[in-house]
């Protein structure tokens, strides 16, 4: 099963696609979601965050700047002021 | 009856306010599809962060170490009325109406004995608003071409707003706007931005799917990280509802303008001809009388 993972800014939303898995530079440290993880709610710092887009390919590295991630059984969505 | 070469001159000066008009219209048209779909691309954001904050401030709100930003001062004498118009004219009464109901609510708070400050978006409505209330306008800005403003200007104008809001300069904040409902008709809107008010709906709910959400920091802290950026994503859909709205109401008043040209070209064209055929006719009894005399 993939995760759903959202990049949403004021401007735009920026992604909307199932991947492996993300992983989000949380203020607290980076933490890494996988589909099917405990509902969770974090600011994020200045970074970048990592999509994998299937297991063991090459990430892709999305910068995004103040921001909040949340985690539902929806999937993922991160909520950036920039990205890009 | 102004002569023929008056009138010809009239009749082409005419023409070109209408091919200006015309382009004006059809400028204002392609810019009103892109400020539209420029607040439909900002939707998603602003509903999903009006959820979490209505989420986080119905756990967090109740408690008394509440951030200033929900809970408040505790007084509402001090009133802020930011008000957001455009740096153009020629947008019908787009302008006016705005600064219309700014003023009808201020003279309100004013008669309750109430202070009122303002702090203006957008020189057209600081032009209205100053005839009345020089010494209260704290700060203007004029922002420019409205359909290009970045979430970055409508971030540093919450932040000006927080700050001033910190340094006890005023209780509440009201946001003036026009929310675009059609072409025809764009709304003034007044909003509560200050304290921030917490959407009713979506209350309560912690859990998702049974499970509890888990915070880190924590509430409080993602709360006071949000708040400031809730409001700015309120100015910044205000100041979107306004592009769209002033490329509506621009567009609808070039229209009128356009038709209003057609219709004057009209009338003076017949009456550009009635003259000329008088002027026929007089010549042709002229010769013809001429003639009989020979």
């Amino acid at each position: 099963m993939p995760l759903h993972f959202e990049l949403v800014t004021p401007e735009k939303l920026l992604r909307s696609e199932e991947v492996h898995m993300v992983v989000v530079p949380g203020s607290e440290g980076d933490f890494g979601v996988l589909e099917g993880h405990a509902p969770f709610m974090s600011t994020i710092r200045d970074g970048e965050i990592m999509v994998h887009k299937t297991a063991g390919g090459t990430p892709e590295a999305i910068r995004v700047e103040g921001g909040l991630a949340e985690v539902t059984t929806k999937g993922l969505t991160v909520l950036a002021e920039k990205a890009g | 009856m102004a002569s023929l070469k008056a009138l010809k001159i009239r009749i082409g000066s005419v023409k070109s306010t209408q091919k200006i008009t015309k382009a004006m219209k059809m400028v204002a048209a392609a810019k009103l599809r892109r400020a539209q779909e420029a607040a439909e691309a900002g939707r998603p954001y602003a509903e999903r962060l009006e959820g979490v904050v209505a989420r986080l401030a119905a756990k967090v709100g109740g408690a008394d170490n509440a951030p200033l930003l929900l809970s408040g001062t505790g007084k509402d004498q001090v009133h802020l009325f930011v008000v957001a118009t455009s740096d153009k004219g020629l947008a019908g009464a787009f302008n006016t109406n705005i600064a219309r109901l700014a003023r009808r609510r201020a003279d309100e708070l004013i008669a309750q004995g109430k202070t009122v400050k303002f702090y203006t978006i957008g020189r057209k409505g600081r032009g209205v608003l100053a005839r009345l209330y020089r010494d209260q306008i704290v700060h203007s800005d004029e922002p420019g071409d409205l359909g290009k403003l970045t979430f970055e200007s409508a971030r540093a104008y919450a932040d000006d707003i927080i700050a001033r809001f910190q340094a006890g300069e005023f209780d509440v904040a009201h946001l003036f706007y026009a929310t675009f409902k059609s072409v025809l008709t764009q709304e003034p809107t007044e909003q509560q931005i200050l304290p921030v008010k917490v959407p009713a709906k979506a209350v309560g709910d912690d859990t998702d799917g049974g499970a509890v959400m888990e915070y880190e920091p924590d509430e409080e802290s993602i709360l006071a990280d949000l708040l400031p950026r809730a409001i700015a994503i309120q100015i910044y859909r205000a100041l979107r509802e306004n592009a769209a709205s002033e490329q509506g109401s621009k567009m609808t008043a070039m229209d009128n303008a356009t038709r209003n040209a057609g219709d004057l070209i009209k009338r003076l064209q017949i009456e550009y001809n009635r003259s000329r055929q008088a002027a026929i006719t007089t010549e042709l009894v002229e010769i013809i009388s001429g003639a009989e005399a020979l």
